[in-house]
């Protein structure tokens, strides 16, 4: 199969990769890049343990095909990190217990952000419906939600 | 269309591991030259905190830092023995193995540092921050890291120790059948509020209220975490969760997340927890542990509190919509229960 040249911004650093057609963004960014913080759940956009943020928005990359952000910018957990310090919301998920298996914990994060990256004060509700998309098998909503709410209150605070 | 409130409650008490073979589990801790530690087990952490709770348990019996501490757990091919992590068995069983072992090897390191220090092992303790002194003498000190680098390349010595739990098999009583399947037991009741729609059969949490005694809390973070998950499991599987929805005919099973029902953070209620903590004598610093019992009361709960709210008893799990309404028709309409 013919492969296809692509280039694309990830975590703020261009990368090119040479991709089969019908490769999605998932496969692209573990396999081809080595960026294994994207999860496999389902692969069908089910679960949003995969998601990533393309140009700031949410998207689920198990059902994103990789030619299509071609001189995009695809952020995942990997560049959350502020250098040596966590993000607010890497810090705010630690702080409330808000992973245990932590196989959602990086679909979580991303939600997170985009939804604050939006709307910097999101009300509880707000927060649920950002994280509606993702499943935690270990039902751990409850400490999440804190965790959001935590992130945004200390954001506004600061 | 009408909602009716109901409220259930449950008690449970929950076994603490097995009969099976003795229900053993294994745990190795050696020391490095560098003085810090490794737990090795072939026990799983899939998210209840084992190895948080092995960390902290080995830690405090060798009486160092908790930092000091490594825990390498789950694989069974270069790993000590375990029965595994299940029965709510990982804190009793596999904490006291790793206590057992981190006893054994904080003998070696005292005799390592009493050589060292030229006294005599049984005056000195540890400081809990990685030095081991004499006692009444803080001056007279040693690092563990120090003791370490002796007892590899001085003395000739491993700063390591062996544990194993294990408890005589109990057999069964040909006339009555009974037996001692468990060396302790956790408690728990939990009372759930529901509101069910006679006219579409739903089923919606309104809020939970449990008490659990689990021996005391070694990690009480973690332990308020996994009663807050596990009663959403339960809750599941009262409500949602079901292979195989017309079994044994697989024909309408669901194939994937999209068509198997599962709580989603839009489904969650307020859930108050309090934690009773009446150390298990038999248990590593009296813990016993909240394993699958923070599921397990949630489900005859709901059950009871369906049936408060409009009348109908369903044993059969998991209550969908389809069983409420269908129950409801049966018996000619809703008939809520008086509230206590």
């Amino acid at each position: 199969m013919t492969k296809i040249p692509l280039q694309f911004r990830h975590n703020g650093r261009d990368v090119a990769i040479f991709v089969d057609g019908g490769t999605n963004l998932l496969v692209a960014l573990r396999e081809l890049i080595g960026d294994m913080t994207p999860k496999f759940g389902c692969g069908q956009g089910g679960c949003g343990t995969c998601s990533v943020l393309i140009d700031g928005e949410l998207h689920l990359s198990c059902l994103t095909l990789a030619e299509t952000v071609a001189g995009r910018s695809v952020e995942t957990l990997d560049g959350m990190k502020q250098g040596p310090n966590l993000h607010p919301l890497q810090r705010a998920f630690a702080d409330n217990f808000a992973a245990q298996c932590g196989y959602c914990t990086p679909g979580m994060l991303m939600a997170a952000k985009a939804l604050l990256d939006r709307n910097p004060s999101p009300s509880r509700t707000e927060v649920i419906e950002a994280i509606s998309g993702n499943i935690c098998r270990c039902t751990g909503y409850e400490p999440i939600i804190n965790a959001i709410l935590a992130a945004a209150g200390g954001r506004a605070s600061a | 269309m009408t909602r009716h409130r109901g409220r259930g409650m449950a008690s449970i008490n929950y076994p603490i591991g097995m009969n099976l073979g003795g229900d053993p589990s294994q745990a190795l801790v050696h020391s490095n030259p560098s003085g810090k530690f490794t737990v090795a087990l072939s026990s799983i952490d899939l998210g209840q905190g084992m190895k948080s709770v092995t960390r902290q348990i080995c830690a405090e019996t060798l009486g160092v830092p908790v930092e000091d501490v490594y825990v390498d757990t789950a694989d069974s091919d270069t790993g000590p023995h375990c029965m595994g992590s299940f029965a709510s068995r990982g804190t009793h069983r596999v904490g006291n193995a790793v206590m057992a072992a981190a006893r054994e090897a904080r003998g070696v390191m005292m005799e390592a540092a009493a050589e060292e220090l030229e006294v005599n092992a049984a005056d000195l303790e540890t400081d809990g921050r990685g030095n081991i002194h004499v006692k009444g003498a803080p001056h007279r000190s040693i690092s563990t890291k120090d003791v370490a680098i002796a007892a590899q390349f001085k003395q000739g010595k491993t700063i390591s120790g062996r544990g194993i739990f294990l408890v005589p098999l109990s057999d069964v009583d040909p006339e009555t059948g009974e037996m001692s399947p468990a060396t302790c037991y956790a408690h728990a009741c939990l009372v759930a509020e529901v509101e069910v729609d006679d006219e579409t059969g739903e089923v919606a949490m309104v809020r939970m209220d449990s008490a659990y005694e689990l021996g005391r809390a070694l990690n009480p973070r973690l332990v308020e975490q996994q009663l807050v998950g596990g009663a959403w499991m339960g809750v599941s599987h009262a409500l949602y969760e079901t292979p195989e929805p017309y079994y044994p005919d697989p024909v309408h099973g669901p194939r994937d997340f999209v068509e198997y029902l599962m709580p989603g953070p839009g489904d969650i209620c307020p859930h108050d927890i309090a934690v009773l903590e009446r150390p298990a004598p038999d248990g590593p610093f009296g813990g016993k542990g909240p394993g699958e019992m923070c599921a397990n009361p949630v489900l005859p709960a709901v059950a009871n509190a369906i049936f408060n709210a409009v009348g109908v008893r369903i044993d059969d799990l998991p209550i969908t919509p389809e069983k409420v309404l269908r129950a409801i028709k049966a018996q000619g309409g809703a008939r809520p229960q008086a509230r206590r």
